[in-house]
């Protein structure tokens, strides 16, 4: 762990981003609402605490390597980056317009602190397994972790990976959004995913599960999976749309951007969690 | 009919030694790794594709991905994103047939560093048959803006064209054969990315060929002659970036081009050049390639069986010229 940041402030933080990705996604007027808000405790958690940068130097050679392979939800990576230093706030509103260094999903370089070109799901988790070897190939110990999601898990490149790397045995963290939602619904009606905690251990990762909007949880997983040696899968089951109720479970949310009613209320209510986290 | 004197090629079309372009591959790459950051995955077509050689010789930057291409290409835009020159092999059936989208993102879009093999390419893999023989990657890849795509015409252009392309930052692609071809070109001969090689002089016609058609295109070059047309024949090496400027000046001479490649005849050499002269100096142009699907049989039974051999391309020149003379 690099800084020591307390529990409460992680929230209050995730808070803010939450409300940062309202703004953006009300501003753009398209894009993906509840995967961003459902993994926005656990960027902040990595930003706040666990991954080493400078947002000064982003492509130091010492960094430590987060790789976002479910692109999609990249609006939560680049309120969590911008919030983190590495480009300023107002940025954030050029979301998805032309001439925006914020693509619609996410360019390798395209704003400092973006390590991989994403958006075409299942490509991310080969990557982090290719910069893992390099960085191995070097004898480097920057650590590597990978964000994918749960209907990413239908792609069969992921599972190429996931063997690959337990064969090699690859320092990764795989951080999994288990949301149960995809475009069309619930992930288990689709073409059910199942257990992926049996998957991964029967594909001889190292497997934890939590609650990836409990802070708590989260501190905890990342430290365990931090500290290990070889791939650790971390299965977040997260609540996608999580802090804003009439978002929250609902599969509608998955690709669409609250109009600027909707953004009023989401702000609201966001509002409302950040007085309650400051009493 | 003389060869053109300044690339240094073979003496003499007779008793040329011959040898396959893959093999050529596999020399390049062991030489490419003199070089520790050149790496090589393999995707269970290690000795097929020649890079056997490179993992005996340099076992712990060799690795086996299993017959996984799209997590390959994948772990291989990783590498390179550490500084690696990741060379990513299988039969182009799969890379980039199979991985092409892991190719356009993961290495094309993001500008990685990565060397693609496509191996066993085209009709002259032979009895494998029609799945095996790969006729649409040189679509796919010269489609991508910024990949450069090489089609080395023998075993020694195919070594330094290897070479060339470990040297060259971004990403690449060499297409490799199995059958053994005549090797025309020698160590003198020289090799620039992106520089088109006239191997023959001529006035009346130009032929723009690449690959093993290269040397189809020299001894129809050599029987055309005997019937008093003098053909021009380019060794297109690289199909992107294409040598317009070669093109262009060629059939300003001689006022009409045949194209040949053992690719579909839609979306490959044939349609480079038609794009290109077109644009800057429309003449008759005839494409030969492929039309549909290949089947089992020799690589030079299949050559012939698709109207990939000499013979046809002197017919074809026949027709053009004497349509354009009259
Ligand atoms: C290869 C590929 N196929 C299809 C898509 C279109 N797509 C974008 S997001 C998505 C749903 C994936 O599920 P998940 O990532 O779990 O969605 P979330 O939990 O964020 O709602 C799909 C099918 C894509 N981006 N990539
Ligand atoms: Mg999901």
């Amino acid at each position: 762990m690099k800084k020591k940041t307390s529990i409460k402030e992680l929230e209050l933080r995730a808070n803010m981003i939450r409300k940062s990705v309202i703004q953006m996604l009300a501003e753009a007027k398209s894009g993906h609402t509840a995967g961003s808000l459902g993994m926005a405790d656990i960027f902040t958690a990595l930003y706040g605490t666990f991954l080493h940068y400078n947002p000064k130097k982003p492509t130091a050679d010492d960094r430590d390597y987060l790789i976002l392979s479910c692109g999609h939800i990249c609006p939560v990576l680049y309120a969590t980056l911008s919030s983190s230093g590495f480009f300023p706030e107002k940025e954030l509103l050029t979301l998805r317009k032309l001439g925006s260094r914020l693509q619609g999903h996410p360019e390798r370089n395209c704003i400092p602190g973006i390590e991989t070109t994403s958006g075409p799901l299942g490509q991310g988790i080969s990557q982090a397994a290719g910069i893992a070897l390099g960085l191995r190939l070097d004898k480097k110990k920057n650590k590597v972790v990978c964000i994918t999601s749960d209907g990413e898990h239908q792609e069969g490149q992921v599972w190429e990976a996931a063997l690959f790397i337990a064969h090699q045995k690859l320092d990764i963290i795989n951080i999994i959004d288990r949301n149960y939602i995809q475009i069309g619904g619930n992930t288990e009606d689709s073409v059910a995913l199942g257990s992926l905690k049996e998957k991964y251990d029967s594909f001889g990762w190292n497997t934890l599960e939590i609650d990836g909007n409990k802070m708590e949880e989260i501190v905890e997983g990342l430290t365990k999976a931090f500290q290990s040696k070889g791939p650790v899968a971390i299965i977040a089951n997260t609540v996608p749309g999580k802090g804003v109720s009439f978002m929250e479970h609902d599969a509608s949310w998955h690709g669409r951007a609250p109009n600027p009613e909707q953004a009023k209320e989401a702000l609201n209510e966001l509002t409302k969690i950040e007085e309650g986290l400051k009493k | 009919m003389k060869l053109n004197p300044l690339l240094k090629l073979a003496e003499s079309l007779e008793g040329l030694p011959s040898d396959a372009t893959r093999s050529g591959y596999g020399r390049g790459v062991i030489e490419a790794g003199k070089n520790k950051q050149v790496v090589v995955l393999s995707a269970d077509l290690t000795e097929s594709c020649k890079v056997d050689a490179f993992q005996k010789k340099y076992p712990d930057r060799f690795f086996l991905l299993g017959v996984a291409e799209q997590n390959m290409m994948g772990v291989a835009a990783g590498l390179s994103f550490t500084g690696k020159i990741p060379f990513v092999n299988s039969f182009a059936a799969f890379n980039p047939g199979r991985n092409f989208d892991q190719l356009r993102v993961s290495v094309v879009m993001s500008d990685a560093n990565v060397k693609v093999y496509g191996g066993h390419a085209g009709v002259t893999v032979g009895e494998d048959g029609a799945t095996h023989q790969m006729l649409v990657d040189l679509a796919l890849t010269r489609s991508l803006p910024g990949l450069i795509v090489v089609i080395p015409s023998d075993a020694e252009e195919a070594r330094k064209a290897t070479l060339a392309i470990a040297q060259k930052e971004g990403p690449c692609y060499l297409r490799g054969g199995r059958l053994k071809v005549p090797t025309l070109t020698t160590k003198e001969t020289p090799f620039e990315l992106g520089k088109a090689e006239i191997f023959v002089e001529g006035t009346d016609v130009t032929i723009a060929a690449c690959g093993v058609l290269v040397y189809e295109a020299v001894l129809a070059a050599q029987e055309l002659e005997k019937q008093g047309i003098s053909a021009e024949v380019i060794n297109v090496h690289t199909l992107q970036p294409l040598d317009s400027a070669a093109l262009v000046n060629s059939v300003k001479k001689t006022g009409c081009i045949v194209t040949a490649e053992e690719h579909q005849i839609n979306g490959g050499l044939g349609s480079a050049v038609g794009e290109v002269l077109s644009e800057q100096h429309p003449v008759p142009l005839i494409r030969i390639g492929m039309k549909g699907f290949g089947q089992s049989g020799s690589g030079g039974e299949l050559l012939a069986e698709s109207g990939l051999k000499a013979i046809n391309i002197v017919k074809t020149v026949e027709k053009l010229v004497k349509k354009v003379k009259s």
